[in-house]
């Protein structure tokens, strides 16, 4: 088996509360990421397609395809955005890494007809990144 | 699905590989030149890696706020700016390879409370890197 894996960019804004905290609670449990009007990061999307290279064209997926659908599903949606307002796919989660790594592993899984989805990589800094894989633990939303 | 959180942590320490079983020879014919008497240092890229249920309410697996304080007092403090040979008392008896050094922070952090450890990760320098996760 084989994996390749394509990176791709994008630049969003966001920020952490929970409506059912008060102002308080938020701030204790987010500190800096509370702060009302957001901020925003260059989050990095690795994605790894894993599987047996076609004997024609030699290849798993055509990184064309792979960067087609990145573009369409991730970047279209997600770049210069505001996380917490225009994404409805993010509509009432929190936007972590984990939760934004989650929703792009859902929104890429029944797109990747080559190959299969074998992990979501999302850095929102060098310092800090989520990675989904397919696996039994449920994500509790 | 299954989601996990990593997080990198720096620090800068010296070690020297000499194992006690070895004699001198031996040693700097294992070691090399990490063997040399006086010590060396690197700065080192630790990666820890944790999973679990996430959190509704936090949208988190771990609360950094949490973490970062947890890794800072049980592995940074211990670790940075030292002689890890001398002043990390468990490398008195163990050479601090990374390998060691792996299976030692990993130890440490196993008793997080918030979430599972998964695994530690480390570059002692751009081309090396070393991960244990306890198995």
């Amino acid at each position: 088996m084989i994996k390749l894996t394509r990176k791709v960019e994008f630049s969003a804004a966001h920020f952490y509360q929970n409506p059912q905290f008060s102002a308080e609670e938020n701030q204790r449990v987010f500190g800096k990421c509370s702060n009302t009007h957001g901020h925003g990061h260059n989050y990095t999307l690795e994605v790894t397609i894993a599987g047996e290279p076609d004997p024609t064209s030699g290849m798993v997926l055509d990184l064309k395809e792979l960067k087609d659908i990145l573009q369409r599903e991730v970047v279209d949606r997600m770049d210069h955005r505001h996380l917490n307002y225009e994404v409805p796919e993010l509509a009432g989660k929190i936007p972590t890494c984990e939760n934004i790594a989650a929703v792009i592993w859902t929104l890429l899984e029944p797109k990747i007809r080559k190959g299969k989805l074998d992990r979501v990589r999302l850095y929102e800094s060098d310092d800090l990144f989520a990675d989904c894989t397919a696996g039994n633990e449920e994500v509790r939303n | 699905m299954k989601i996990s959180l990593t997080r990198r942590y720096k620090f800068a320490a010296s070690h020297r590989l000499h194992s006690p079983q070895l004699n001198e020879e031996a040693n700097q014919r294992m070691y090399g030149k990490c063997n040399n008497p006086y010590g060396h240092g690197h700065n080192y890229s630790l990666e820890v890696t944790v999973t679990g249920p996430v959190d509704a309410s936090t949208g988190m697996i771990a609360n950094l706020g949490e973490l970062d304080p947890f890794v800072q007092r049980e592995v940074i403090e211990a670790f940075d700016y030292k002689y890890l040979n001398e002043d990390v008392a468990e490398f008195r008896s163990l050479v601090p390879t990374t390998e060691n050094v792996c299976r030692e922070i990993y130890r440490r952090l196993k008793s997080f409370p918030a979430a599972r450890l998964e695994r530690v990760r480390i570059e002692e320098t751009s081309k090396n890197s070393f991960e244990y996760d306890g198995r």
